[in-house]
């Protein structure tokens, strides 16, 4: 053992060497995830601008050819906004009560613990089978909407959706501090008030963050879609029946063909998907804001 | 508006843990009984046995009885929930609720239980502070955060909170032990002035507070680790420290252990 020295000498050269390559990796492994993130945007940017007027915001497809010029994807838009917020009207409740069950009520008991089981296997699900069951279970079993539906596009989707909002508003709800629900308790405050008025507003900001992620996933969904809503080239606003049309299937349609102009159409339609994921976003910040807990 | 506690044979466990034992003690109306003794002897356990909150956690249970003047809070037929608006809680670690304003953790028992009237619950929310020795230092800011005050404040906004719904007794489990000494002087002040209202149960760690602020003592204490807590001895605050019956008390007062 040295003996300890009692001088405050500056730093020896070894340690600022390696203070130095270590942040010089930090800012490198920055760089790498910041890089393929910077040139998507870019390219979706470049690329979409070429037919983000007007006439793209205003007309379907109905009747365009590949080959045509025109046509746009407000039918792909209204069909998108449509599903996604079929989705979320199903899965929010259905997310946020099945963890307030799991986190309040369940308590690690035996039906939570089953059912944390079953969330878990439903996160992994791959979306082109959440798809094939509602094709099989709604559109093929029970007869409904057999020519392809909005609705069921948005029950698909709600199948993504479920697990990804319960996991988020569980983990929400388990750093809310028990002092709160103690607090709450020993005011006479019953169970279910309790989780109304102090609990769920107190997680609010995390849980609303939790479920835009999950808007954000299922918003670019496309497997699932292809096999539900049938995608039309028409505008269908009644999303309960007839096939509609959904931005990444129209993405998908319109890339895939060899024109110029359908593949300028699909990067525009990939542009306004990730405008309205970034609207959606910035709206559930400020929001978030709004009831963010403050002090401390 | 105070009620006399009657405990009579009172067990409680944590799941298989035997946590305090065969408890019984008379705590007087319009007054303040402190509970000391070491860490781990069952004192916190036993004051939320006393408003039903003991059994808030998993697995938690109580056998005995415990007497509010005629009723007894673990009947089949009593709501917790019920108990709880009758007998208020104070915790170790001020905790208002971090999305209201001052007002509205005041008013937060009473909304929560459906007083809707405004010029009701502004009348309890200045009376509840004033109660609490807050509303000089509050009274311009009642629509700012709660969570935005001082500790020693927070904590008798927590005060004003737990009157505000006009219970019969006021629990306290170590108030002040999170705070500085100036704002520990105004809740020992605050409670003074309380004990003309309510029956005051503090549980301290803190002897002196003990000796400056109850008219009864209770000394717990435990014969060893995993041992439930036991009731040593009960009795005027100024014989426990100056001629206490038991001899572990003694020790204990003395600090020739724990």
């Amino acid at each position: 053992m040295s003996t300890p020295s009692t001088s405050l000498g500056s730093v020896s050269a070894s340690r600022k060497i390696k203070d130095r390559l270590v942040q010089g990796l930090v800012y490198l492994a920055f760089a790498l995830a910041v890089i393929p993130l910077v040139s998507l945007l870019w390219t979706v940017v470049k690329h979409g601008t070429a037919r983000f007027d007007a006439t793209f915001f205003s007309h379907s497809m109905n009747g365009v050819a590949g080959r045509d010029a025109g046509g746009g994807a407000y039918h792909a838009i209204i069909g998108t906004l449509e599903q996604v917020l079929i989705a979320s009207v199903i899965s929010v409740p259905l997310g946020v009560l099945t963890a307030v069950y799991l986190v309040e009520y369940g308590r690690r008991g035996r039906l939570s613990k089953v059912i944390s089981f079953f969330v878990d296997v439903m996160t992994g699900i791959p979306s082109i089978v959440a798809g094939l069951f509602i094709l099989a279970m709604w559109m093929l079993t029970l007869g409904i909407g057999k020519q392809g539906q909005g609705f069921a596009g948005s029950l698909a989707l709600s199948i993504l959706m479920v697990p990804t909002v319960i996991r988020a508003t569980e983990e929400m709800l388990k750093l809310v501090p028990n002092d709160l629900r103690e607090a709450s308790y020993a005011l006479g405050v019953p169970r279910w008030r309790t989780i109304c008025f102090v609990i769920l507003p107190t997680a609010l900001p995390g849980i609303l963050t939790g479920v835009m992620l999950a808007v954000a996933r299922v918003m670019g969904e496309t497997a699932p879609l292809l096999l539900t809503i049938a995608v039309t080239k028409a505008i269908n606003t009644n999303p309960f029946s007839g096939p509609q049309s959904s931005l990444p299937t129209f993405i998908w349609d319109q890339a895939g063909d060899p024109n110029q102009h359908a593949i300028d159409r699909a990067w525009s339609a990939a542009l306004v998907l990730i405008l309205i994921i970034m609207l959606f976003n910035l709206a559930a910040r400020l929001i978030a804001r709004a009831y963010k807990p403050t002090g401390r | 508006m105070a009620k006399r506690i009657e405990v009579s044979g009172l067990h409680a466990y944590y799941g298989g843990t035997h946590a305090i034992e065969d408890i019984s003690m008379t705590v007087e109306p319009r007054s303040v009984t402190a509970f000391i003794g070491p860490s781990g002897c069952g004192k916190s356990t036993f004051l939320r046995t006393l408003n039903r909150m003991h059994e808030v956690i998993p697995g938690a249970r109580v056998e005995g009885k415990v007497m509010l003047d005629d009723d007894d809070l673990y009947a089949p037929s009593v709501d917790p929930v019920a108990v709880r608006r009758t007998v208020g809680m104070v915790f170790q670690r001020p905790n208002p609720f971090p999305t209201m304003s001052i007002y509205d953790n005041v008013a937060a028992g009473l909304k929560l239980n459906g007083v809707r009237r405004k010029s009701q619950l502004d009348d309890i929310v200045e009376d509840s502070l004033k109660g609490a020795n807050l509303w000089e230092e509050v009274k311009d800011r009642l629509g700012k955060p709660g969570a935005g005050l001082s500790g020693g404040q927070q904590q008798r906004l927590c005060i004003a909170r737990a009157i505000a719904v006009q219970p019969q007794v006021l629990l306290m489990d170590e108030p002040c032990s999170a705070l500085d000494p100036i704002s520990t002087l105004a809740i020992e002040d605050l409670i003074a002035k309380l004990k003309n209202q309510y029956t005051i149960v503090i549980v301290t760690h803190n002897m002196q507070q003990a000796a400056r602020v109850s008219d009864r003592t209770a000394f717990f204490n435990i014969a060893g680790t995993g041992r439930p807590g036991k009731l040593i001895e009960i009795d005027d605050t100024s014989k426990i420290f100056t001629n206490p019956e038991q001899k572990a008390t003694e020790d204990y007062i003395t600090g020739r252990f724990g």
